[in-house]
Protein backbone atom coordinates (compact mmCIF):
# COMPACT_ATOMS: atom_id res chain seq x y z
CA UNK A 1 0.00 0.00 0.00
CA UNK A 2 2.89 2.32 0.82
CA UNK A 3 4.38 1.65 -2.60
CA UNK A 4 1.06 2.31 -4.34
CA UNK A 5 0.53 5.49 -2.33
CA UNK A 6 4.07 6.74 -2.92
CA UNK A 7 3.74 6.21 -6.65
CA UNK A 8 0.34 7.71 -7.27
CA UNK A 9 -0.77 10.03 -4.48
CA UNK A 10 0.55 13.26 -6.03
CA UNK A 11 -1.23 12.79 -9.36
CA UNK A 12 -4.40 11.62 -7.63
CA UNK A 13 -4.25 14.70 -5.40
CA UNK A 14 -3.79 17.05 -8.36
CA UNK A 15 -6.67 15.45 -10.25
CA UNK A 16 -8.88 15.82 -7.16
CA UNK A 17 -7.73 19.39 -6.56
CA UNK A 18 -8.60 20.43 -10.12
CA UNK A 19 -12.08 19.00 -9.59
CA UNK A 20 -12.89 20.28 -6.10
CA UNK A 21 -10.63 23.39 -6.10
CA UNK A 22 -9.91 23.11 -2.39
CA UNK A 23 -6.66 21.66 -1.03
CA UNK A 24 -8.15 20.51 2.27
CA UNK A 25 -11.01 18.72 0.52
CA UNK A 26 -8.60 17.21 -2.04
CA UNK A 27 -6.36 15.86 0.74
CA UNK A 28 -9.35 14.32 2.51
CA UNK A 29 -10.43 12.82 -0.80
CA UNK A 30 -7.16 11.07 -1.53
CA UNK A 31 -7.29 9.53 1.94
CA UNK A 32 -10.75 8.17 1.14
CA UNK A 33 -9.62 6.97 -2.29
CA UNK A 34 -6.65 4.97 -1.02
CA UNK A 35 -8.65 3.63 1.92
CA UNK A 36 -11.25 2.36 -0.58
CA UNK A 37 -8.46 0.83 -2.64
CA UNK A 38 -7.20 -0.92 0.49
CA UNK A 39 -10.67 -2.24 1.24
CA UNK A 40 -11.51 -3.25 -2.34
CA UNK A 41 -8.14 -4.53 -3.57
CA UNK A 42 -9.70 -7.94 -4.22
CA UNK A 43 -12.15 -6.41 -6.67
CA UNK A 44 -9.49 -4.91 -8.91
CA UNK A 45 -9.62 -7.15 -11.95
CA UNK A 46 -6.47 -5.92 -13.65
CA UNK A 47 -8.31 -5.10 -16.88
CA UNK A 48 -7.36 -1.43 -16.58
CA UNK A 49 -4.21 0.34 -15.46
CA UNK A 50 -4.06 1.02 -11.72
CA UNK A 51 -4.02 4.77 -12.39
CA UNK A 52 -7.24 4.51 -14.42
CA UNK A 53 -8.89 2.72 -11.50
CA UNK A 54 -7.57 5.30 -9.00
CA UNK A 55 -8.70 8.27 -11.10
CA UNK A 56 -12.16 6.76 -11.62
CA UNK A 57 -12.60 6.35 -7.84
CA UNK A 58 -11.24 9.88 -7.27
CA UNK A 59 -13.65 11.36 -9.79
CA UNK A 60 -16.62 9.60 -8.19
CA UNK A 61 -15.66 10.80 -4.72
CA UNK A 62 -14.92 14.34 -5.92
CA UNK A 63 -18.34 14.64 -7.56
CA UNK A 64 -19.99 13.30 -4.40
CA UNK A 65 -18.09 15.86 -2.32
CA UNK A 66 -19.09 18.65 -4.69
CA UNK A 67 -22.74 17.70 -4.47
CA UNK A 68 -22.60 18.06 -0.68
CA UNK A 69 -21.43 21.66 -0.84
CA UNK A 70 -23.45 24.73 -1.65
CA UNK A 71 -23.03 26.55 -4.95
CA UNK A 72 -22.14 29.80 -3.21
CA UNK A 73 -19.35 28.15 -1.28
CA UNK A 74 -18.10 26.56 -4.48
CA UNK A 75 -18.11 29.82 -6.43
CA UNK A 76 -16.10 31.61 -3.75
CA UNK A 77 -13.60 28.79 -3.59
CA UNK A 78 -13.39 28.53 -7.35
CA UNK A 79 -12.42 32.18 -7.60
CA UNK A 80 -9.89 31.76 -4.78
CA UNK A 81 -8.42 28.64 -6.34
CA UNK A 82 -8.07 30.19 -9.78
CA UNK A 83 -6.50 33.32 -8.35
CA UNK A 84 -2.76 32.83 -8.19
CA UNK A 85 0.33 34.90 -8.69
CA UNK A 86 -0.16 35.03 -12.43
CA UNK A 87 -1.31 38.21 -14.15
CA UNK A 88 -4.84 38.68 -15.41
CA UNK A 89 -5.21 37.51 -19.02
CA UNK A 90 -5.21 41.06 -20.39
CA UNK A 91 -2.06 42.00 -18.46
CA UNK A 92 -0.38 38.77 -19.51
CA UNK A 93 -1.23 39.45 -23.14
CA UNK A 94 0.32 42.90 -22.86
CA UNK A 95 3.43 41.19 -21.55
CA UNK A 96 3.18 38.71 -24.44
CA UNK A 97 3.10 35.84 -21.91
CA UNK A 98 0.72 33.66 -23.88
CA UNK A 99 1.61 30.58 -21.82
CA UNK A 100 0.26 32.27 -18.68
CA UNK A 101 -2.89 33.32 -20.57
CA UNK A 102 -3.38 29.78 -21.79
CA UNK A 103 -3.07 28.40 -18.25
CA UNK A 104 -5.42 31.06 -16.90
CA UNK A 105 -7.99 30.24 -19.58
CA UNK A 106 -7.64 26.50 -18.88
CA UNK A 107 -8.45 27.21 -15.23
CA UNK A 108 -11.53 29.11 -16.41
CA UNK A 109 -13.02 26.17 -18.33
CA UNK A 110 -16.05 24.31 -17.01
CA UNK A 111 -15.35 21.35 -14.70
CA UNK A 112 -16.30 18.92 -17.49
CA UNK A 113 -13.85 20.51 -19.94
CA UNK A 114 -11.08 20.94 -17.36
CA UNK A 115 -11.39 17.31 -16.42
CA UNK A 116 -10.98 15.97 -19.96
CA UNK A 117 -8.10 18.31 -20.76
CA UNK A 118 -6.27 17.16 -17.63
CA UNK A 119 -6.93 13.48 -18.24
CA UNK A 120 -5.66 13.62 -21.83
CA UNK A 121 -2.76 16.05 -21.54
CA UNK A 122 -1.49 15.62 -17.97
CA UNK A 123 -2.57 12.14 -16.92
CA UNK A 124 -1.82 10.75 -20.41
CA UNK A 125 -4.99 8.70 -20.62
CA UNK A 126 -6.03 7.09 -23.89
CA UNK A 127 -9.49 7.51 -25.42
CA UNK A 128 -10.54 4.16 -23.94
CA UNK A 129 -9.21 5.01 -20.47
CA UNK A 130 -10.90 8.42 -20.39
CA UNK A 131 -14.15 6.71 -21.41
CA UNK A 132 -13.76 4.31 -18.48
CA UNK A 133 -12.91 7.02 -15.94
CA UNK A 134 -15.64 9.47 -16.98
CA UNK A 135 -18.20 6.79 -17.88
CA UNK A 136 -19.03 8.00 -21.38
CA UNK A 137 -18.69 6.39 -24.86
CA UNK A 138 -15.36 6.72 -26.66
CA UNK A 139 -16.82 8.90 -29.44
CA UNK A 140 -18.19 11.27 -26.80
CA UNK A 141 -14.71 11.45 -25.28
CA UNK A 142 -13.30 12.61 -28.63
CA UNK A 143 -16.01 15.21 -29.26
CA UNK A 144 -15.90 16.47 -25.66
CA UNK A 145 -12.16 17.01 -25.97
CA UNK A 146 -12.72 18.85 -29.25
CA UNK A 147 -15.34 21.15 -27.70
CA UNK A 148 -13.17 21.73 -24.63
CA UNK A 149 -10.38 22.88 -26.93
CA UNK A 150 -12.75 25.07 -28.91
CA UNK A 151 -14.03 26.69 -25.71
CA UNK A 152 -10.43 27.28 -24.72
CA UNK A 153 -9.82 28.97 -28.08
CA UNK A 154 -12.84 31.23 -27.46
CA UNK A 155 -11.55 32.22 -24.02
CA UNK A 156 -8.13 32.93 -25.48
CA UNK A 157 -9.63 35.02 -28.27
CA UNK A 158 -11.61 37.02 -25.69
CA UNK A 159 -8.32 37.59 -23.85
CA UNK A 160 -6.72 38.87 -27.04
CA UNK A 161 -4.78 35.77 -28.10
CA UNK A 162 -5.24 34.54 -31.67
CA UNK A 163 -3.70 31.17 -32.40
CA UNK A 164 -4.98 30.52 -35.91
CA UNK A 165 -7.40 27.84 -34.74
CA UNK A 166 -10.29 27.32 -35.16
CA UNK B 1 -4.92 15.66 -48.91
CA UNK B 2 -6.67 18.75 -47.57
CA UNK B 3 -9.93 17.23 -46.42
CA UNK B 4 -8.77 16.12 -42.97
CA UNK B 5 -10.06 19.28 -41.25
CA UNK B 6 -13.74 19.95 -41.84
CA UNK B 7 -14.43 23.52 -42.88
CA UNK B 8 -17.56 23.87 -40.69
CA UNK B 9 -15.63 23.35 -37.42
CA UNK B 10 -18.78 21.99 -35.74
CA UNK B 11 -17.55 18.46 -35.46
CA UNK B 12 -14.01 17.21 -35.81
CA UNK B 13 -12.97 14.84 -38.56
CA UNK B 14 -11.84 11.39 -37.47
CA UNK B 15 -8.15 12.31 -37.65
CA UNK B 16 -8.62 15.79 -36.19
CA UNK B 17 -10.32 14.30 -33.12
CA UNK B 18 -7.26 12.14 -32.45
CA UNK B 19 -4.70 14.98 -32.47
CA UNK B 20 -4.64 15.58 -28.67
CA UNK B 21 -3.91 11.90 -28.02
CA UNK B 22 -1.25 11.90 -30.71
CA UNK B 23 0.43 14.86 -29.00
CA UNK B 24 0.24 13.04 -25.64
CA UNK B 25 1.67 9.86 -27.19
CA UNK B 26 -1.27 7.67 -26.17
CA UNK B 27 -2.54 6.52 -29.56
CA UNK B 28 -2.08 2.94 -30.71
CA UNK B 29 0.48 2.36 -33.47
CA UNK B 30 -2.11 2.15 -36.25
CA UNK B 31 -3.85 5.43 -35.37
CA UNK B 32 -0.53 7.17 -34.75
CA UNK B 33 0.59 6.20 -38.26
CA UNK B 34 -2.68 7.50 -39.75
CA UNK B 35 -2.29 10.82 -37.94
CA UNK B 36 1.37 11.15 -38.97
CA UNK B 37 0.45 10.62 -42.61
CA UNK B 38 -2.35 13.18 -42.40
CA UNK B 39 -0.08 15.73 -40.69
CA UNK B 40 2.51 15.34 -43.44
CA UNK B 41 -0.09 16.15 -46.12
CA UNK B 42 -2.38 18.70 -44.50
CA UNK B 43 -0.87 22.09 -43.49
CA UNK B 44 -4.06 23.19 -41.69
CA UNK B 45 -4.00 20.06 -39.57
CA UNK B 46 -0.29 20.57 -38.85
CA UNK B 47 -1.03 24.15 -37.66
CA UNK B 48 -3.73 22.86 -35.35
CA UNK B 49 -1.33 20.20 -34.06
CA UNK B 50 1.20 22.89 -33.15
CA UNK B 51 -1.54 24.66 -31.15
CA UNK B 52 -2.36 21.40 -29.39
CA UNK B 53 1.28 20.85 -28.42
CA UNK B 54 1.27 24.30 -26.77
CA UNK B 55 -1.90 23.38 -24.89
CA UNK B 56 -0.33 20.12 -23.73
CA UNK B 57 2.79 21.87 -22.45
CA UNK B 58 0.75 24.45 -20.52
CA UNK B 59 -1.62 21.81 -19.10
CA UNK B 60 1.40 19.97 -17.70
CA UNK B 61 2.85 23.23 -16.37
CA UNK B 62 -0.48 24.11 -14.72
CA UNK B 63 -0.85 20.73 -13.03
CA UNK B 64 2.78 20.44 -11.96
CA UNK B 65 2.41 23.75 -10.14
CA UNK B 66 -0.48 22.48 -8.04
CA UNK B 67 1.92 21.12 -5.43
CA UNK B 68 1.53 17.93 -3.44
CA UNK B 69 -0.54 16.84 -0.47
CA UNK B 70 0.86 17.32 3.02
CA UNK B 71 2.19 14.42 5.06
CA UNK B 72 -0.93 14.83 7.22
CA UNK B 73 -2.93 13.10 4.45
CA UNK B 74 -0.58 10.10 4.51
CA UNK B 75 -0.55 9.85 8.31
CA UNK B 76 -4.34 10.03 8.40
CA UNK B 77 -4.67 7.34 5.72
CA UNK B 78 -2.34 4.84 7.39
CA UNK B 79 -3.92 5.48 10.79
CA UNK B 80 -7.28 4.67 9.19
CA UNK B 81 -5.86 1.50 7.63
CA UNK B 82 -4.39 0.42 10.98
CA UNK B 83 -7.81 0.97 12.56
CA UNK B 84 -9.51 -1.23 9.96
CA UNK B 85 -10.80 -4.56 11.26
CA UNK B 86 -8.85 -7.61 10.06
CA UNK B 87 -10.14 -8.58 6.65
CA UNK B 88 -11.92 -11.90 6.45
CA UNK B 89 -12.13 -13.94 3.25
CA UNK B 90 -15.50 -13.59 1.56
CA UNK B 91 -17.51 -16.80 1.35
CA UNK B 92 -17.09 -18.27 -2.10
CA UNK B 93 -17.11 -21.74 -3.51
CA UNK B 94 -14.67 -20.87 -6.28
CA UNK B 95 -11.19 -22.15 -5.35
CA UNK B 96 -9.45 -19.18 -7.06
CA UNK B 97 -11.63 -16.69 -5.17
CA UNK B 98 -10.88 -18.48 -1.89
CA UNK B 99 -7.16 -18.38 -2.63
CA UNK B 100 -7.34 -14.65 -3.51
CA UNK B 101 -9.29 -13.94 -0.33
CA UNK B 102 -6.73 -15.84 1.72
CA UNK B 103 -3.83 -13.81 0.31
CA UNK B 104 -5.83 -10.59 0.76
CA UNK B 105 -6.19 -11.40 4.45
CA UNK B 106 -2.42 -11.55 4.98
CA UNK B 107 -0.42 -8.52 6.03
CA UNK B 108 2.20 -7.22 3.58
CA UNK B 109 5.02 -8.37 5.88
CA UNK B 110 3.55 -11.86 6.17
CA UNK B 111 3.21 -11.98 2.39
CA UNK B 112 6.82 -10.93 1.93
CA UNK B 113 8.01 -13.72 4.22
CA UNK B 114 5.65 -16.17 2.53
CA UNK B 115 7.02 -15.19 -0.90
CA UNK B 116 10.59 -15.69 0.36
CA UNK B 117 9.65 -19.09 1.82
CA UNK B 118 7.98 -20.10 -1.46
CA UNK B 119 11.08 -19.20 -3.47
CA UNK B 120 13.25 -21.08 -0.97
CA UNK B 121 10.98 -24.13 -1.26
CA UNK B 122 11.29 -24.00 -5.06
CA UNK B 123 15.08 -23.82 -4.89
CA UNK B 124 15.21 -26.75 -2.41
CA UNK B 125 12.79 -28.74 -4.54
CA UNK B 126 14.87 -28.08 -7.65
CA UNK B 127 17.96 -29.24 -5.76
CA UNK B 128 16.28 -32.46 -4.58
CA UNK B 129 14.97 -33.28 -8.06
CA UNK B 130 18.36 -32.45 -9.54
CA UNK B 131 20.13 -34.73 -7.06
CA UNK B 132 17.77 -37.61 -7.87
CA UNK B 133 18.26 -37.12 -11.62
CA UNK B 134 22.03 -36.91 -11.26
CA UNK B 135 22.11 -40.11 -9.20
CA UNK B 136 19.85 -41.97 -11.60
CA UNK B 137 21.48 -40.80 -14.82
CA UNK B 138 25.11 -40.53 -13.83
CA UNK B 139 25.43 -36.77 -13.80
CA UNK B 140 24.30 -36.36 -17.41
CA UNK B 141 21.88 -33.59 -16.50
CA UNK B 142 22.08 -30.54 -14.18
CA UNK B 143 19.42 -28.58 -12.32
CA UNK B 144 18.06 -25.30 -13.57
CA UNK B 145 19.84 -23.47 -10.75
CA UNK B 146 23.12 -25.17 -11.62
CA UNK B 147 22.66 -24.16 -15.22
CA UNK B 148 22.03 -20.59 -14.14
CA UNK B 149 25.18 -20.59 -12.02
CA UNK B 150 27.21 -22.10 -14.80
CA UNK B 151 25.87 -19.69 -17.42
CA UNK B 152 28.69 -17.48 -18.55
CA UNK B 153 28.56 -13.89 -19.61
CA UNK B 154 25.37 -12.94 -17.75
CA UNK B 155 24.91 -9.85 -15.57
CA UNK B 156 23.81 -10.45 -11.97
CA UNK B 157 22.78 -8.49 -8.91
CA UNK B 158 22.15 -9.28 -5.26
CA UNK B 159 18.95 -7.79 -3.94
CA UNK B 160 16.97 -7.73 -0.71
CA UNK B 161 13.26 -7.02 -1.03
CA UNK B 162 11.58 -4.53 1.29
CA UNK B 163 9.72 -6.33 4.12
CA UNK B 164 6.41 -4.72 3.14
CA UNK B 165 6.76 -5.72 -0.54
CA UNK B 166 4.02 -8.06 -1.66
CA UNK B 167 4.37 -10.95 -4.08
CA UNK B 168 2.66 -8.87 -6.80
CA UNK B 169 5.07 -5.97 -6.15
CA UNK B 170 8.06 -8.31 -6.46
CA UNK B 171 6.71 -9.79 -9.70
CA UNK B 172 6.13 -6.27 -11.08
CA UNK B 173 9.66 -5.26 -10.08
CA UNK B 174 11.15 -8.29 -11.87
CA UNK B 175 9.16 -7.33 -14.98
CA UNK B 176 10.32 -3.73 -14.80
CA UNK B 177 13.95 -4.67 -14.27
CA UNK B 178 13.72 -7.50 -16.85
CA UNK B 179 15.25 -9.66 -14.17
CA UNK B 180 14.77 -13.21 -12.97
CA UNK B 181 15.63 -14.79 -9.60
CA UNK B 182 18.33 -17.42 -10.06
CA UNK B 183 19.29 -18.12 -6.46
CA UNK B 184 18.40 -17.39 -2.86
CA UNK B 185 17.33 -16.39 -0.42
CA UNK B 186 20.66 -16.50 1.39
CA UNK B 187 20.76 -14.25 4.44
CA UNK B 188 17.65 -12.61 3.04
CA UNK B 189 19.34 -11.87 -0.31
CA UNK B 190 18.34 -13.09 -3.75
CA UNK B 191 20.66 -13.39 -6.74
CA UNK B 192 18.89 -12.06 -9.85
CA UNK B 193 19.99 -12.13 -13.46
CA UNK B 194 19.55 -8.70 -15.06
CA UNK B 195 21.13 -9.39 -18.43
CA UNK B 196 21.76 -12.35 -20.71
CA UNK B 197 25.26 -11.05 -21.37
CA UNK B 198 27.74 -9.15 -19.22
CA UNK B 199 26.98 -5.42 -19.08
CA UNK B 200 29.49 -2.57 -19.35
CA UNK B 201 30.38 -1.21 -15.89
CA UNK B 202 28.54 2.11 -16.31
CA UNK B 203 25.42 0.38 -17.60
CA UNK B 204 25.55 -2.11 -14.71
CA UNK B 205 25.96 0.76 -12.20
CA UNK B 206 23.01 2.56 -13.76
CA UNK B 207 20.81 -0.53 -13.54
CA UNK B 208 21.80 -1.14 -9.91
CA UNK B 209 21.15 2.52 -9.03
CA UNK B 210 17.70 2.28 -10.62
CA UNK B 211 16.99 -0.84 -8.55
CA UNK B 212 18.08 0.93 -5.35
CA UNK B 213 15.57 3.68 -6.13
CA UNK B 214 12.77 1.15 -6.43
CA UNK B 215 10.49 1.11 -3.38
CA UNK B 216 10.32 -2.70 -3.53
CA UNK B 217 14.06 -3.01 -2.99
CA UNK B 218 15.80 -2.33 0.32
CA UNK B 219 19.30 -3.30 -0.93
CA UNK B 220 20.87 -3.92 -4.33
CA UNK B 221 24.47 -4.51 -5.42
CA UNK B 222 26.26 -5.92 -8.44
CA UNK B 223 27.18 -9.61 -8.19
CA UNK B 224 29.39 -12.04 -10.08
Amino acid sequence: MQVLYARHHVKVFRFALRLVKNEQVAEDLIGEVFLDVWRQAGRFEGRAAVTTWLLAITRFKALSALRKRSDAELDDEAVAAIADNADDPEVAVQKKDTGAVLRRCMAGLSAEHREIIDLVYYHEKSVEEVAEIVGIPENTVKTRMFYARRKLAELLKAAGVERGWP
Amino acid sequence: MMATVKQTGDTPSDIEALLPWHAAGTLNARDARRVDEALANDPALARQYAVIRDELAEAIHLNENLGAPSTRAMRKLFAAIDAEPARRPRASFHPAARLAAFFASLSPRTLAYAASAAVLALVVQAGVIGTIVVKERGATYGTASQAAKQATGGAYALVRFAPEARAADIAAFLDRAQASIVDGPKAGMFRVRIGETALPRDELDRRIARMQDDAVISFAAAAE
